[in-house]
């Protein structure tokens, strides 16, 4: 139908951050074995127990196997011919941000993420992650009054060594998973967050993770720590330039909230996707786990998922402490070819704990787009309660929209409820809004927007914002 | 039979349309003309046409134009997307409104409102000001203030989708209103409320095709025109008394307009 094939042209979107920045970048030889893990330890001046670290996840990683119970299709990865390390060429040290290269700050400039003193954000600090390293993080200092470490995790391992031994790999061990394994062997850098007890985080954190160089992976780790009665709100962001060779992606992120804590974490992913016949286009294979260790301590992870080939991340919570709080709310939208695996796990284990899940999958074109998710009751777990709603929404009849709840309970004294729907824009949804003088694309945007509305409503103002406006670039795009 | 009115030019005109929708035919050569003032009632049995002829009016896109025109202000609109006509002035009460879930009908009068005011070269407005013209509106249709936090017809009861349908009228002003069946499904106070709603919308300067089954939509907004379709094809056109008769004989009287024709 013609309409249809409207609805088609109108999700797609030139992706607007597919430039490459030219510059001089240090890269380590393709390849994996023990020594480039040595090389990319020794380049970072890491104490003996973080190479030890590396190292025992390199054995464990050699012996699994990629796992495939996901049912995604792919090329086989040759891990052999990947670059695990690659750096932009700067100075030894860099004391201000003013003396980083130009051509980086003009990058992020591009990407709206601007950050020299003049033109930083006013609200939000932020650490800014190129490829392999941490180029800069705004605010330092303002934070630092508050007792609040906010840098990158190499500069962390230098200078607070002893909550990095303490904590790094106690939410996602080394042996979690495939993908978990490899990036504790060759993580390179990330964003580390420390908040001291009592300590309510006088802005919002956020790391932006841009990938530039088209053969290496980035493989980053962050960590956020919040002491008791503390909270914070982090936010993370995601571009890569159009490739036609496809990037790996395999991230780690553990958070650690202790007593009366709480820790919000956002994240608006948009890697590139690839184009339309799936050529290029970023694997986004992340193990994200937040670790509720306190009493009354809450985690919520919110995401819009917008980018990447294929994505493959179930941002998930450890509910240990006594009436500690779980939520997650997912955006995931996939167009052309896509695949998107994405849920959460919501493993109680402490008395009294609550999670919530709300999961909106947006499919167009040929893409498919899941939900995976685990809701567990502990044998201790009384009083426990879930909520699960996963929402699906088809745009044209080529795209495909799965639910794959798991749930499974020990504890007869708890509750768990899950709902799912599945929808369609339809055409006389379309012309009802056209018929009130609303502009085709418009329609659809609002529509989409309606439809993610309970997610947005807990991004962060400035995100949500840019959440809506990424989904309706998305949208949005070739028509007239 | 015509009246002064016809010294204005026409608002709409629809000139031996057929179209068809899958490649079956639906409308075999529909010609009406409504000027300024007039009102309209289009009668008939379920599948003769009339929900197809509102719909090619508003541009739904299912339906292919195979011979004809349809103008509107003396220009030909055969080509023009849904949204044009609308912000143009042509506006289509639904039979059966459709939901927007997730879609605060607040938010999605007030983008409509603003699509046809800036057409008409009308300042757009702003949350605050479109509460206020939007409470004046609400009045006419007796509609609560509530009803504008739900989302579009999610949740709304017959009337109260027809009453809203009714609420876009008021906000969009148009030059011309096709209203398929909306008396269909309201009890006798909603059709009063419905009834006066649309006569308070309408004046001198506006038409209005009214497609209903029943005469009682008809003794509250009394007609100047009536036609009868069956098959695709307006086969009578009288005055009001036309409905009347109608209602009196049933349909099987008009088969026999076919055999003349």
């Amino acid at each position: 139908m013609v309409k249809e094939n409207l609805v088609k042209d109108v999700v797609k979107e030139p992706y607007k951050y597919g430039f490459v920045t030219d510059i001089e970048t240090e890269k380590i030889a393709k390849g994996l074995n023990e020594d480039i893990i040595r090389l990319i330890s020794q380049k970072k001046e890491e104490p003996k127990y973080l190479l030890d670290f590396r190292l025992k996840a390199f054995k464990k990683w050699q012996k699994m196997k990629e796992p495939d119970w996901a049912g995604l299709g792919y090329r086989q990865i040759d891990y052999q011919d990947i670059i695990y390390y690659s750096a932009p060429k700067q100075k030894e040290k860099i004391s201000s941000l003013d003396e980083v290269d130009p051509k980086l700050l003009e990058t992020f400039d591009k990407l709206g993420i601007p950050l020299t003193e003049q033109k930083k954000l006013t609200n939000v600090a932020v650490d800014a992650v190129f490829d392999s390293v941490s180029i800069a993080t705004t605010f330092r200092e303002e934070l630092a009054e508050h007792g609040v470490i906010f840098c990158s995790i190499s500069e962390a391992v230098k200078n607070h060594s002893d909550l990095i031994e303490k904590y790094l790999g106690t939410v996602v061990p080394a042996s979690d998973n495939y993908f978990a394994a490899l990036n504790s062997a060759v993580f390179s850098d990330g964003s580390f967050v420390y908040i001291p007890k009592g300590v309510t985080c006088p802005m919002d954190l956020s790391s932006y993770f841009r990938i530039n160089s088209g053969d290496s992976g980035q493989f980053e780790r962050t960590l956020i720590i919040a002491e008791e009665s503390s909270s914070v709100s982090y936010l993370e962001g995601c571009t890569a330039p159009m490739f036609d060779t496809n990037t790996l992606h395999a991230a780690v992120v553990e958070l650690i909230a202790l007593d009366d804590a709480s820790i919000k974490y956002s994240t608006v992913q948009n890697w590139y996707a690839g184009d339309e016949e799936g050529i290029g286009g970023i694997f986004n294979f992340v193990t994200k786990r937040g670790k509720c260790l306190g009493k009354r301590s809450k985690i919520s992870w919110s995401q819009v998922e917008t980018g990447s080939a294929i994505t493959w991340k179930y941002p998930s919570c450890l509910l240990l402490g006594e009436e500690s709080v779980g939520e997650f709310y997912s955006v995931a939208l996939t167009n052309n070819l896509q695949q998107a695996d994405t849920g959460t796990k919501m493993i109680h284990i402490g008395p009294k704990t609550k999670s919530t899940i709300v999961s909106k999958g947006i499919s167009a074109g040929n893409s498919i787009n899941s939900y995976r998710g685990l809701v567990k009751m502990g044998t201790k777990a009384k009083g426990s309660r879930n909520y699960s709603q996963c929402d699906s929404m088809l745009i044209g009849d080529q795209a495909s929209a799965n639910t794959f709840p798991y749930i499974k309970s020990q504890q007869p004294n708890s509750e768990i409820e899950h709902e799912a729907s599945t929808c369609r824009i339809s055409e006389d949804q379309l012309f009802y809004l056209q018929s009130r003088g609303i502009e085709f694309e418009e329609a659809v945007s609002m529509m989409v927007s309606g439809f993610c509305r309970d997610v947005f409503n807990q991004l962060p103002m400035e995100f949500a914002a840019e959440a809506d406006k990424l989904l309706a670039l998305k949208l949005e795009g070739s028509v007239g | 039979m015509q009246s002064k009115m016809k010294e204005s030019d026409p608002i709409l005109e629809v000139e031996n349309l057929s179209a068809s929708t899958d490649n079956l035919p639906i409308l075999k050569g529909v010609s009406l003309t409504v000027y300024p003032g007039e009102i309209h009632a289009i009668m008939g049995r379920n599948g003769c046409g009339k929900s197809t002829l509102s719909k090619i009016i508003a541009g739904h896109p299912s339906y292919n134009i195979t011979n004809g025109d349809i103008k509107f202000l003396g220009k030909n609109i055969n080509s023009l997307e849904p949204e044009e006509r609308a912000q143009s002035g042509i506006f289509l009460g639904f039979q059966y409104p459709i939901e927007i879930p997730g879609v605060s009908n607040l938010e999605f009068l007030r983008v409509s409102t603003n699509a046809r005011r800036k057409f008409l070269n009308k300042e757009e407005l702003d949350t605050f000001d479109f509460e206020e013209l939007v409470k004046e509106k609400l009045e006419i249709v007796k509609m609560d203030h509530a009803f504008l936090s739900r989302s579009v017809n999610q949740g709304f009861s017959g009337g109260e989708k027809k009453r809203n349908e009714i609420l876009q009228m008021a906000l969009l002003e148009p030059k011309i209103a096709i209203l398929d069946e909306t008396d269909s499904g309201l009890d006798i106070d909603a059709l009063r409320i419905v009834a006066s709603g649309i006569k308070k919308i309408s004046n001198a300067q506006t038409g209005i095709i009214l497609i209903t089954h029943y005469q009682r939509l008809l003794d509250e907004i009394e007609p100047n025109y009536v036609h009868v379709m069956s098959d695709g094809q307006i086969i009578k056109t009288g005055e009001s008394d036309l409905a009347l008769e109608l209602e009196k004989k049933g349909y099987e009287w008009t088969d026999n307009f076919i055999k003349e024709t």
